[in-house]
């Protein structure tokens, strides 16, 4: 072997390290595989129709418009979830409730109270603001919670999680209010004459939003110091308590968006089903993208990618008729075969593994 | 300096002030579960004086006391387990597939349990002590398997007509003299289901495993500093691991107790189990940053869910979400008294 070559291999293989050492690698290559398995299992997959729906309009349809519209929902909690993890190194395992809530406020407040309102009793957009102040004042109770009494993020959303969805029911008086306007249902499905779903615009919105807030304010900076330690970033003059409260008051409001679309997509709410462990796919999401989970630096991309991840995998079991009961278990294998690629005792015993092998073909 | 001066003088602010974390936060869950039992008796009338009531707490709650006894354990070693709910699901399911459809024997049934908690705590535990994954991850995934492949072994839920097991299901304990006579006049006995003899037993076993063995004390040692706990030469990836493995066998018994108790097997069986078993180590002062925590404690928190379910029925407050909100309330009451006991130690230390 000519020392050319062998200075190119390295060259290679360090470019290879670099593709492979990025946070977005492990996300996009499920991702990879995932495609690879459709297309050899079944190409239809890949198909998109323009049909009409039955409101009328021509959509687009097809299992990819079905990742982009329910894996919109998913982006957006990840989005928060991102933050709550970075910066208080613990998850909030209360989203699915605290969704449930602000699907409930949302309704009450249109509704007016009534179980079949004729008309709508205020504006979508006043029931919606309505519903983010109560989602980030929840988000603030939980936010209080972890900072100034120091409990344990998963353990403080734990109370929420148990009464959210008691919370959600006790505000409609148990009644599931019906809205048949059709324009409530276009945040939730489709806008007339746009055959994309709403969804994926509203998390275009939320992601323009949140990359302009990490772009231009210290957001970044301050969510990741007081991750990676809280007493020197006090030292440094920064309010660690403030920091945590704030990133969880800016997951409600993540909440309150996927509130919306949710009851808009069905026009009513299921108190015991809405969002139903969304909260483990959020979590998931977070942890797919590579951040740790316990804190500290954060890659938004590769979450919100997750997401998207887990959206397809979930899709893609449907259309080999996995019950959604039975859907969990396939996903569990996942999980488990990520995080023990992922753990870093299997990472060094790889790498040293390549080593061997690369000694061997240069020797 | 300071022991001295506390040692001479023995007020009784002193005494609670020298007291551990882990036996102030018992003291208090005691005092407030027998505070809270007087209060419903006070105010809901005789019903709850009867010793029955109190066993029938008992006998719905067994399953889940032996659920937390094992996340206590994982607990105190600054772990954490979310997959009892999943696993006892699995195991009522099961055991109640081979026992109906297969006709098969109820040790076997009782062996299929044990193994299936045993799988579970020896997968997870490697994942969580050897590979250093997060055992919230390991667990979450847990969980999901642990729920997707109930409705895999079966889908639709039903009831087991198998006549041993429906034996043993109706199997009695009376406890002789504290019976009451019941409307027509008649002297009833009081008793428990045999789960509850066999939580009460765990829970007596776990006391002294934590009080008197190495093994007990080495679990504090990893939960409180893992790093001290290395100087000091314990294993620590063992440590954990042991207690995951025992985590997964009593959800395995916790389970077969669930099952033994309700009698069926379905999917929807013991959901949430794992947040109620998480609560309830909560409420007995187990912390969840680890090397805090007791046994004892934790049946009393089990206890005094089932009594607020109980109360909170007889009330007249039947609507469902009722349940759910005093139960937040409880713990996040429980969770602001342990975050001020820590702020009040931090205080007298410094």
């Amino acid at each position: 072997m000519t020392m050319n070559s062998v200075a190119k291999k390295q060259n290679n293989s360090s470019i290879l390290m670099r593709i492979v050492k990025n946070q977005c690698f492990i996300p996009l290559a499920a991702l990879f595989i995932l495609i690879i398995f459709n297309l050899v299992a079944d190409p239809t997959f890949f198909q998109i129709l323009l049909e009409k729906n039955s409101a009328g309009n021509n959509v687009l349809n097809g299992p990819l418009i079905t990742i982009l519209d329910n894996g919109s929902e998913l982006a957006i909690l990840a989005i928060g979830m991102t933050l709550v993890t970075a910066a208080s190194g613990g998850q909030d395992i209360s989203v699915g409730a605290a969704v449930a809530i602000a699907g409930s406020v949302i309704l009450r407040v249109i509704s007016g109270g009534e179980t079949y309102p004729e008309t709508l009793h205020s504006p979508v957009i006043v029931a919606f603001l309505v519903c983010v102040v109560v989602a980030m004042l929840f988000g603030a109770f939980n936010g209080i919670l972890v900072a100034f009494f120091k409990i344990q993020p998963m353990i403080a959303t734990l109370i929420l999680y148990t009464a959210g969805r008691s919370i959600a029911a006790w505000i409609n008086n148990n009644e599931l209010p019906v809205i048949n306007e059709p324009s409530f249902a276009y945040y939730g499905t489709y806008i007339p004459g746009i055959p994309i779903p709403t969804p994926f615009f509203i998390m275009v919105i939320c992601v323009v939003i949140i990359a302009l807030l990490l772009k231009f304010t210290n957001l970044r900076l301050y969510t990741e110091a007081v991750g990676i330690n809280e007493s020197s970033s006090r030292l440094n003059g920064l309010n660690p308590a403030f920091i945590k409260v704030m990133s969880f008051v800016i997951l409600g409001v993540c909440v309150a968006v996927v509130g919306l679309i949710k009851v808009s997509r069905f026009s009513t709410i299921n108190y015991s089903v809405i969002a139903k462990d969304i909260e483990m796919d959020a979590i998931l999401a977070v942890a797919l993208g590579g951040n740790a989970l316990s804190g500290g630096k954060f890659n938004m991309v590769a979450s919100i990618i997750g997401a998207y991840v887990i959206q397809f995998l979930i899709t893609t079991l449907y259309r080999f008729n996995v019950q959604s009961d039975a859907l969990p278990a396939y996903k569990a294998v996942v999980i488990i075969i990520l995080v023990v690629i992922s753990a870093p005792s299997v990472k060094e015993w790889f790498s040293g593994l390549t080593k061997k092998l690369m000694k061997k073909e240069v020797a | 300096m300071s022991q001295n001066k506390t040692a001479v003088s023995g007020s009784f602010r002193d005494k609670v002030r020298n007291l551990s974390d882990t036996n102030l936060l018992l003291t208090i869950t005691i005092v407030a579960f027998f505070l809270m039992y007087i209060g419903a008796v006070l105010f809901q009338g005789e019903g709850f004086l009867k010793p029955q009531s109190f066993f029938n707490i008992l006998n719905s709650q067994a399953a889940l006391i032996v659920l937390a006894c094992g996340l206590t354990l994982v607990m105190i070693n600054g772990s954490i387990d979310i997959s009892v709910g999943g696993v006892t699901a699995l195991v009522s399911m099961c055991c109640a597939v081979y026992l109906d459809f297969h006709g098969g024997n109820l040790v076997v049934s009782l062996l299929i349990a044990l193994g299936i908690g045993l799988a579970f705590g020896i997968f997870q535990g490697f994942l969580v002590a050897y590979l250093d994954i997060q055992p919230f991850i390991v667990t979450l995934a847990g969980m999901f398997f642990a729920r997707g492949m109930t409705t895999i072994v079966n889908t639709k839920p039903f009831n087991v007509a198998h006549e041993g097991f429906n034996e043993l299901k109706m199997t009695r304990v009376k406890i002789p003299g504290l019976g009451s006579t019941n409307r027509i006049g008649v002297y009833v006995d009081a008793y428990v289901e045999i789960g509850v003899v066999v939580a009460l037993l765990i829970v007596i076993a776990l006391f002294c495993v934590l009080r008197w063995t190495k093994l007990g004390r080495s679990f504090y040692a990893v939960g409180g500093n893992k790093q001290s706990a290395l100087m000091l030469g314990i294993n620590v990836k063992r440590t954990k691991f042991i207690a995951h493995l025992m985590c997964g066998l009593l959800a395995g018994i916790g389970g077969y107790i669930y099952f033994l108790h309700v009698g069926s097997g379905s999917a929807t069986h013991a959901v949430g189990a794992e947040m109620d078993a998480i609560a309830s180590s909560i409420i007995g002062g187990t912390m969840l940053t680890g090397g805090v925590g007791n046994i004892v404690g934790t049946l009393f928190g089990v206890m005094s869910l089932g009594t607020i379910q109980n109360i909170v029925a007889s009330a007249g407050l039947d609507e469902a979400w009722w349940i759910g909100i005093t139960r937040a309330a409880m713990l996040c009451l429980f969770l602001v008294i342990q975050s001020l006991v820590v702020v009040r130690k931090k205080k007298s230390k410094g």
